[in-house]
């Protein structure tokens, strides 16, 4: 018994060197499945954490109120008023649950330093936005008291701007010309890297809000609201008190809908990483399509060889060999060649994914379970057209293989 | 081995016929043959081409089932076996060799002679000793590692002797062994076989054409329209 199936290996290596084209064209058909496969659902898996990382760094107590209805297709939010910064003054008074509300004004501006310039983007804000946002100072301060009521030309910087326009001085006391005004830079952000939708988060210039009112946008609107609820507050509590504020601020009666939005980016997290995780079902679909052609590629490479495999099959059969020697061979020769295949796509899958996650500053989580899946499924592939073409000639008579044409 | 102890009966085949292809199309190939050979003969085949020469041979190598009638080798009736029985008969007891070679291809002329013993379940070194021998006996010695694409006809021809006598067979049976040989090595050949057959008492069956090679025979059966026309024996040798 042990000897029969040593006997089996030993044919079955010799019939793969024999065929070297063949067998290599089998093992790359597996190869390229089993990578495209876990390589996808590897980027995928970490593109998805990346995002809740990210998401998660915001601070996970904070909510976003924009006017208009609820963003979706085919509602946009124009038209509905901006807020004033006394809507914000009523909010941070009369919900206690909320720690730091921020109202946001941005505009996009061309910033200059000496001969350098950068377009980048100047939100207005107040001190609770570092807060809200989860910002750190790494260098300098924040805004004075009367540089938020005055509304003076001092400005934050993040990182990114610190780079383009500084280099590698100091940016403190350092002035940047924006637009007609000139200011002064009194603080530098800690860096946070990429953003969730791989935005630069440190490509940022805050300013009191005042100041971006009067010099840049040259109205009393705020844009957008950032909220930031104290610990163990109820998110779903908190949302509804905004709401019946807001409501009773911007004098809507009761058949009216809400003509602003307030947002949980916990809610948001989920709803981004939901739809990354939908993408990578989707890769994973298209990579198992390519899994599914390579194994096509196997049939066929077995199919063009059924031929010569039959009269193969009828020689040994002939010489005496046992129908299920023959078939043993066959099955080992197409393990080997699945797993061979199965071995050397997940190692370039791990190769590759590595790679990428570095370029893309993703987390690489290695998974196991697709893993073994590919690896399962490929030799199920390999041993499937490897091995069927075979059980049809070896119920032939030896004869009648041998005339196989 | 002992000296020829002919008589012995070894195979008998009653009434065989094959029928091929279905319907209007179909080719009567044997056509209730009776054929009788004892151990230890040296028979030789002949008859014109389609008269059912390698169709019975077939039949004798249990490489393919009669259409009706009986075969009995050793006293075991053959159409009775399972597939797996009829193999091993072929593994154990007969020596094949084909009309077309039906070698592997992409393989060594060692190789192919190695595989029956591989299915015998011999140890490496004894394959390798065995089919080095076998090779040698049919003046292959120096082409053992050459594929069948890189030898001659005559060559592939020997090598296929060589795959069918390395296993000692009790049978050989041949399909024009020397069709591919010039005459030369067609009576180098015959003398190969005259010798397994008289030292080693192997019973060789051997499909012919050529009268000279029949002449190495102590038996001639000849093949007519899927029949038997006449069967001579040589009185003495
Ligand atoms: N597989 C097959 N299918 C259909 N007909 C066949 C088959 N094999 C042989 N025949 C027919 O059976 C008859 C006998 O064939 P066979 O091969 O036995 O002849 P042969 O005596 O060996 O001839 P040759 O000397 O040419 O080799 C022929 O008429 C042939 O056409
Ligand atoms: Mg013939």
């Amino acid at each position: 018994m042990n000897q029969m199936l040593l006997n089996a290996l030993l044919l079955a290596l010799r019939a793969i060197r024999r065929n070297l084209m063949r067998s290599f064209l089998t093992v790359l058909g597996i190869v390229i499945g089993v990578g495209a496969v876990i390589t996808m659902v590897t980027l995928g898996n970490g593109a998805t954490r990346m995002v809740s990382d990210q998401i998660s760094s915001l601070g996970s107590n904070l909510l976003i109120l924009r006017p208009g209805q609820q963003l979706g297709p085919g509602r946009e939010s124009a038209g509905a008023a901006n807020f004033r910064l006394t809507d914000v003054e009523a909010l941070q008074a009369q919900i206690p649950s909320l720690r730091a509300v921020a109202p946001v004004v941005s505009s996009r501006v061309t910033l200059v330093v000496g001969s350098q310039n950068w377009s980048s983007q100047v939100s207005g804000t107040s001190n609770a936005y570092f807060t809200a946002g989860n910002w750190k100072i790494g260098a300098g301060r924040s805004f004075e008291e009367d540089e938020e009521t005055a509304g003076k030309a001092v400005c934050v910087i993040g990182d990114t701007v610190r780079k383009q326009l500084f280099g590698s001085g100091s940016p403190l006391g350092g002035e940047l010309r924006v637009k007609n005004f000139t200011c002064v830079v009194v603080g530098l952000l800690a860096a946070k890297g990429q953003g969730a939708m791989g935005q630069d988060q440190d490509d940022v210039v805050l300013m009191p809000i005042r100041t971006v009112q009067r010099r840049l946008t040259g109205n009393q609107d705020v844009s957008t609201v950032m909220l930031s609820m104290r610990d163990g507050a109820n998110a779903d509590q908190v949302m509804v008190q905004i709401r019946r504020l807001m409501r009773e601020r911007r004098k809507l009666a009761e058949s009216e809908e809400d003509n602003f939005n307030v947002m949980d980016t916990k809610q948001i997290a989920e709803t981004l990483s939901g739809t990354i995780r939908t993408m990578t079902g989707l890769l994973g679909a298209v990579a198992a399509v390519s899994l599914l052609v390579g194994g096509i590629g196997i049939m066929n490479i077995m199919l063009v060889s059924v031929t010569e495999r039959t009269r193969e099959i009828g020689i040994r059969l002939a010489i005496g060999a046992l129908e299920h020697e023959v078939l043993l061979q066959f099955l080992i020769e197409a393990v080997v060649l699945s797993a061979l295949g199965g071995l050397i796509g997940i190692t370039l899958a791990f190769v590759a994914c590595l790679g990428l996650t570095a370029l893309m500053n993703m987390p690489f989580l290695f998974n196991p379970g697709i893993n073994l899946l590919a690896f399962v499924f490929s030799a199920v592939i390999g041993i499937v057209f490897g091995y069927m073409p075979a059980r049809r000639a070896a119920s032939l008579d030896p004869i009648v293989a041998l005339r196989y044409e | 081995m002992t000296q020829n102890d002919v008589g012995t009966l070894l195979i008998s085949l009653r009434k065989v016929t094959k029928t091929y292809g279905e319907g209007t199309a179909t080719v009567q190939a044997l056509n209730g043959v009776d054929l009788d050979i004892g151990q230890g003969e040296f028979v030789a085949i002949m008859g014109p081409s389609g008269s059912g020469k390698s169709t019975a041979l077939n039949i004798l190598g249990c490489l393919d089932a009669p259409s009706s009638g009986h075969y009995l080798f050793r006293d075991i009736e053959v159409d009775a076996l399972t597939r797996n029985q009829r193999a091993l008969l072929r593994r154990h007891y007969l020596g094949f060799v084909f009309q077309g070679f039906n070698l592997l291809s992409r393989t060594s002329a060692q190789e192919n002679v190695e595989l029956p013993l591989l299915y015998r379940g011999e140890d490496a070194a004894h394959r390798h000793e065995a089919s080095r021998r076998a090779l040698a006996q049919v003046g292959l010695t120096g082409w053992e590692h050459h594929t069948p694409a890189e030898l001659s006809g005559g060559q592939q021809q020997r090598v296929a002797i060589a795959r069918a006598i390395v296993t000692q067979p009790l049978v050989l049976l041949a399909d024009e062994p020397t069709g591919n040989l010039d005459s030369k090595r067609g009576h180098e050949i015959m003398e190969l076989l005259v010798s397994l057959n008289r030292d080693q008492g192997i019973t060789v069956i051997m499909v012919t054409h050529e009268l000279d090679m029949a002449a190495y025979a102590s038996r001639v059966v000849r093949f007519a329209d899927g029949n038997v026309g006449s069967d001579s024996m040589k009185v003495a040798a």
